[in-house]
């Protein structure tokens, strides 16, 4: 046998990045363990129990526990973000009910939106009302943001997670970063 | 000093700012707050444009957004330049340069100023008539000239440097207009606590308060009364006060599109600021509070510079501190004029006559006027004025005729009354009802959620409207949720009131006459031409108004559609409501590209979607091709190759070593769930059962017409899981596709879908020596034919990270294809790369891929397919399963016209001629000698030249092609024409044994 195979670097579509004032900041999440979750309503004990969290049923909705995120996209269908990678397709695998699991870690990139600004800047691009009242923190929504869907998450009140697909993302920042400079 | 008519004392201008611009290459200094028509008035300049058809000289007419006559052309620079600005609407910035338009050479002396001597020949509808002979001619001779001749401004040719920005917002109650009405509905729905938005047009609030001095809010004059009401709405958290900002559309729920001018109004505006922000609104309800427009007098030559609105000499004098002449005659037949008058006159104008079609004007008025030592004519009409760039008379009769009498004046103020602005109104699918008491059309039936309050809704009392106002503000609060807490209603007084007046020519301007009573002055519309359009058949107003093209200009007939249809209606011997108004279309008032365009434009026009790979595969040279949204690697020329030289060395390494080849747009998608089998028979033509994990196969989906949708490989990662590959065009549809069947007509099935296309980073390496190549880099799978067979997948380990490893080729060379997430992508390759190197395997790009697949005979559907073949058209009828009971698509394959004979079949064509390749997309013939229109038996869909062939191949569609094999048929060309053998569709290795290893 020849030399030990080097294990291939892992380069994130989005460069580590920061950019935007104080009023309307925003930066690349780091990887994250991420899984498109599909189940019907009978299911959701179960794979709550699973995941360590009650996967939400109402819309708009996300749950959490520490760095896990589950957040609410369709009736049977929820987007899991684990902030520190664990792996959630294991956590799934003895659940005992009915779902279908796809590991989409890499399908998507996070960024990151932060300061007093950071709705309007999202609005730039996005129909949605990110008024507290209308999205408090923890809300979430699919989406579009100008031309690309886009999954918005609010983290808190000045805070918000923008997910997208992976090639979409420096068209998503780019957005993001024109209205930041004019916030 | 900043203009001769500057009066001393008047306006709220301070001198303390100035700002320097200039108009035609005159230097002018303006206050800061006059916009570009107030600054010229200030001196003396009425002439501010030409109009559009007969080039006569025109000047301004309004204070407002209705300005039919002064457009201008203002420039920052030569990039920043913009044609068609309402000289009333700009305001003057320090620096501006300002050009007038639609003359030559100069605005004073216009060579197009033969129009109007011509005018006889250019009667409405005179288009229509005199250039429909000889037919050629209207797009070689008559368009282009009359487009050079009447066109309005000039575009800039450089790239717009502006940026352009835009917001959603949401809010309980939007408030359109930051008249006295509008504020005391936002004050009254913000005092609940609704989240309120107020838009106004204008630089500061206040609406009709600019001008009308004799307004009293709460004790205060009422423009005072606005800015502290602003101010204070300002300061609550839950308002958002927009100036300089026209709601110019109005769309379903409640859905309305504003534009915001941000900088162009400041000299230097910051870098980052947007030139112009487009909000686009989604408000629970809406107050409509957009005023009135007050309409010009109808008379002969009523077009003259120095020649316009009561209210808006009203305005340059109240708010800007300028006359608009020093002897200023009065035609109106309203009320409102006289208070014109009487502010001009005690800031110490001449008045040199207020003339009025009525017998007697409102109480007290004549009295008044006299006790100013101000002459009136009651029941008397303006039959003419004269004065070649500015007014000079008027000429006044008695109503019926009688002894004329000519009176010098240097500017003339006219009303006829009062246009209730129900534009929003109406974009909003309300219905409007004509108020005979008054002569004007009101709100009548509403569609959506909002409330018209003012004088758009045709209340003309000050205090009638505050109550109204506050009322809808505070109803309309509530009703989005907001109950709490009430604003008291403000205290008003005005002096008159604004109501309907008259509309349609006046005594003098017909009906008999031929004079030019201009009633729509931008796009040069008479009296004359409307009573014309009628004699000439025209009994629609819709009509009425293409004919004369009477407000189809750019002020979109804010000034002259009532008149339009009142002499219609005149003409037509029929009343007002009977003939009815045109349709009141977005937007209001213009709106700029770059506004409605905002972001998207430059490198964020589009997403623009790369693979993982994408800098590495840059950085080996690949040429890019656009596959969608896609950017993918199409050739990598080595230095001093061209693209056919790249295309046929790769071509030739990958069957004779290996090439590797980025494969990850390729559309994926995870079908996970009990059912997956028994969804994809649904989905399928092929049949799935069989299939055991760790094997893949080649399927072909249909639409329920019976036509080729997609096709591609899927392997079976387990019992439950399968992993579907589409083509790359083909992945968001196909995955509706199946979505929606799975939605639709397949509930009851336990299986889920999931798009991975961007999960998986995929390299195809290709040829002979591909598992020689990648081997090295494969952990925990056996790459033997045995253990992984063609039409296999395998789960493992490349380059140490988890991987699924498909044996498949689109190539007919032995072939994988390396899936691994997105992330490893970029290093996966290199690893790749590197282990390619010593083999001289190469990594080759979407053209090589094409010839490839062709010399093997594969189709690309889309290509060799296009929507209207069926699975055994496109040659691929063994993927069908002739025993499955169901599939979508089934039932339009038994259509007696998709099975019929002659259908037209993929076949291959081989050139007469080894080295000519043929032309995508030709046609094929079977006689190149008959008669034209020739009989067209198909066209080529695929042609290049294969350099492993070492000639040129084809593949075509032709009418009963299979059974025309080995005959000759002909490619006409436009300049020869080219014969063909007809041949099967599989060029290179006939026998399929490379594919195996």
């Amino acid at each position: 046998m020849a030399d030990p195979i080097a294990i291939a670097a892992r380069r994130p579509v989005l460069a580590p990045h920061a950019s935007g004032a104080a009023r309307a900041a925003l930066s690349a999440a780091g990887p994250a363990a991420r899984l498109s979750l599909r189940a019907k309503p009978d299911a959701v004990g179960a794979l709550s129990a699973a995941l360590g969290l009650d996967l939400p049923t109402a819309p708009k909705h996300a749950a959490r526990n520490g760095a896990r995120h589950a957040l609410w996209l369709g009736p049977d269908e929820w987007l899991v973000i684990d902030e520190d990678e664990a792996d959630l397709m294991a956590a799934l695998s003895s659940a005992g009910a009915l779902h279908s699991a796809v590991d989409v870690s890499h399908r998507n990139a996070g960024i990151l939106v932060t300061g007093a600004e950071a709705a309007t800047v999202i609005n730039s691009g996005c129909p949605l009302d990110l008024s507290l009242t209308a999205f408090p923190v923890g809300a979430c929504a699919r989406t579009v943001l100008s031309k690309s869907e886009v999954v918005v998450y609010r983290t808190a009140e000045d805070a918000f997670r923008v997910e997208c697909w992976r090639s979409f993302a420096p068209y998503v920042l780019a957005v993001l970063a024109e209205a930041a400079a004019e916030a | 000093m900043t203009g001769a008519n500057r009066i001393a004392g008047a306006g709220r201008l301070t001198p303390a700012k100035t700002a320097r611009f200039r108009f035609d290459g005159r230097g002018f200094t303006a206050l800061a707050g006059d916009t570009v028509a107030s600054a010229l008035l200030a001196n003396g300049i009425h002439l501010m444009g030409r109009s559009f058809k007969y080039h006569r000289p025109r000047g301004v007419v309004s204070a407002g957004p209705e300005e039919p006559n002064a457009l201008i052309n203002v420039s920052r620079d030569t990039a920043r330049s913009q044609p068609n600005v309402r000289a009333t609407v700009q305001e003057v910035f320090d620096g501006m340069t300002v050009g007038s338009q639609n003359r030559y050479p100069s605005l004073a002396f216009d060579l197009g100023g033969i129009n109007d001597t011509l005018s006889p020949f250019f009667a409405a509808g005179f288009y229509y008539k005199t250039f429909m002979w000889p037919k050629q001619a209207w797009a070689s001779i008559y368009e282009p000239r009359i487009r050079e001749a009447a066109g309005l401004g000039v575009s800039p040719k450089e790239e717009d440097p502006d940026h352009y920005a835009c917001r959603y917002a949401h809010c309980d109650v939007l408030v359109i207009g930051g008249g006295a009405a509008g504020l005391a509905a936002a004050k009254a729905a913000a005092a609940t606590g609704a989240t309120v938005i107020l838009a106004d047009e204008q630089p500061e609030v206040g609406g009709a308060l600019h001008f009308d001095t004799g307004a009293e809010i709460d004790g205060q004059n009422g423009y005072a009364w606005a800015q502290a009401t602003a101010a204070s709405l300002k300061a609550m958290d839950n308002v958002t006060l927009l100036t300089r900002t026209t709601a110019f559309g109005y769309y379903a729920q409640n859905f309305v599109a504003m534009a915001e001018r941000v900088t162009d109004h400041i000299d230097r505006p910051q870098a980052n600021a947007p030139r112009e922000r487009l909000w686009q609104v989604r408000a629970k309800r809406v107050v409509i509070a957009t005023g009135s427009i007050e309409r010009h007098m109808v008379f002969a030559d009523n077009d003259r510079p120095g020649i316009l609105l009561a209210s808006a000499a009203r305005t340059y004098l109240n708010h800007f501190g300028v006359t608009v002449g020093r002897k200023v005659g009065v035609y109106t037949a309203h009320d409102s004029a006289y208070e014109a008058a009487f502010d001009l006159k005690r800031a110490g104008v001449e008045i040199a006559a207020i003339v009025d079609s009525r017998l007697r004007p409102g109480d007290g008025l004549f009295e008044k006027a006299r006790s100013l030592g101000i002459e009136v004519f009651t029941d008397h009409a303006v039959i003419a004025t004269s004065g070649r760039l500015r007014v000079a008379s008027m000429t006044v009769v008695p109503n019926g005729g009688g002894s004329k009498r000519k009176i010098a004046v240097d500017a003339l103020i006219t009303s006829s009354g009062w246009t209730p602005s129900v534009h929003m109104f109406s974009q909003s699918r309300g219905k409007v009802a004509y108020d005979a008491a008054t002569g004007r059309f009101l709100p009548g039936h509403y569609v959506q959620d909002c409330v018209s309050v003012g004088t758009c809704n045709g209340t003309d009392d000050l205090q009638a409207i505050l109550e109204e106002a506050t009322a809808a503000g505070a109803k309309l609060a509530a009703e989005a949720g907001h109950a709490e807490g009430a604003a008291p209603v403000p205290a008003g007084r005005n002096a008159i009131a604004w109501t309907g007046g008259m509309a349609g020519a006046a005594y003098g301007a017909g009906p008999d006459d031929s004079v030019k009573a201009f009633v729509d002055f931008q796009n040069d519309v008479c009296a004359k031409d409307i009573r014309l359009a009628v004699r000439e058949g025209m009994h629609s107003i819709e009509h009425i108004k293409r004919f004369t093209t009477n407000g189809m200009a750019t002020d979109q007939g804010k000034l002259s559609n009532l008149h339009g249809l009142a002499i219609a209606a005149e003409a037509l011997g029929r009343g007002i409501p009977e003939v009815g108004l045109t349709t009141f279309r977005a937007p209001y008032t213009p709106v700029t590209f770059g506004t409605l365009i905002g972001h998207a434009r430059g490198d964020i026009f589009d997403p623009t979607r790369k693979t993982p790979m994408h800098a590495v595969e840059e950085a080996n040279g690949a040429a890019f091709e656009d596959v969608g949204q896609w950017k993918r690697a199409w050739y990598y020329a080595r230095p001093g190759e061209d693209m056919h030289a790249a295309v046929n060395r790769e071509c030739r390494t990958v069957r004779t070593t290996a090439g590797y080849f980025n494969a990850s747009t390729l559309g994926k998608i995870e079908v996970v769930g009990p059912d997956a089998a028994a969804f994809l028979n649904l989905i399928y033509t092929n049949s799935w059962d069989t299939l055991k994990p760790g094997r893949c196969r080649y399927g072909i989906m249909l639409r329920e017409d019976g036509f080729v949708y997609d096709d591609g490989v899927v392997g079976r990662i387990a019992e439950d899981r399968f992993h579907v590959t589409t083509t790359t065009g083909g992945a968001p549809r196909v995955m509706h596709h199946m979505e929606d069947y799975l939605q639709t007509e397949f509930p009851h099935l336990n299986v889920w879908l999931t798009s991975t296309t961007e999960q998986w980073a995929v390299i195809a390496v290709q040829g002979p020596k591909a598992r020689e190549i990648i081997a090295p880099l494969v952990e925990g799978a056996d790459l033997s034919n045995e253990a992984l067979p063609h039409m296999s997948v395998v789960e493992a380990k490349v380059c140490g990270v988890p991987a699924r490893l498909f044996r498949v080729s689109f190539t007919g060379e032995l072939g994988y294809e390396i899936n691994v997430p997105a992330d490893y992508g970029a290093a996966v390759w290199e690893a790749v790369a590197k282990a390619a190197e010593p083999f001289g395997a190469c990594p080759y790009g979407t053209e090589t891929m094409h010839v490839l697949r062709a010399e093997k005979g594969y189709i690309i559907v889309g290509q060799d397919t296009d929507g209207t073949l069926t699975p055994d058209d496109a040659g691929v009828a063994w993927a069908v399963g002739k025993k499955k009971p169901d599939f979508v698509g089934i039932r339009g394959l038994k259509r007696p016209d998709l099975v019929r004979e002659g259908r037209k079949q993929l076949v291959g064509l081989l050139t007469k001629d080894p080295k000519e390749v043929l032309e995508e997309g030709a046609q094929i013939v079977a006689d190149p000698n008959q008669p034209k229109p020739m009989i067209m038996l198909g066209h080529v869909t695929s042609s290049y030249w294969s350099e492993n062939c070492g000639r040129s191949i084809a593949m075509a569609v032709v009418a009963g092609g299979r059974a025309k094999v080995g005959q000759t048929l002909y490619v006409p060309m436009p300049d020869r024409t080219i014969a063909v053998e007809v041949t099967d569709t599989v060029f290179f290795d006939k026998e399929g044994g490379r594919i195996h290893g």
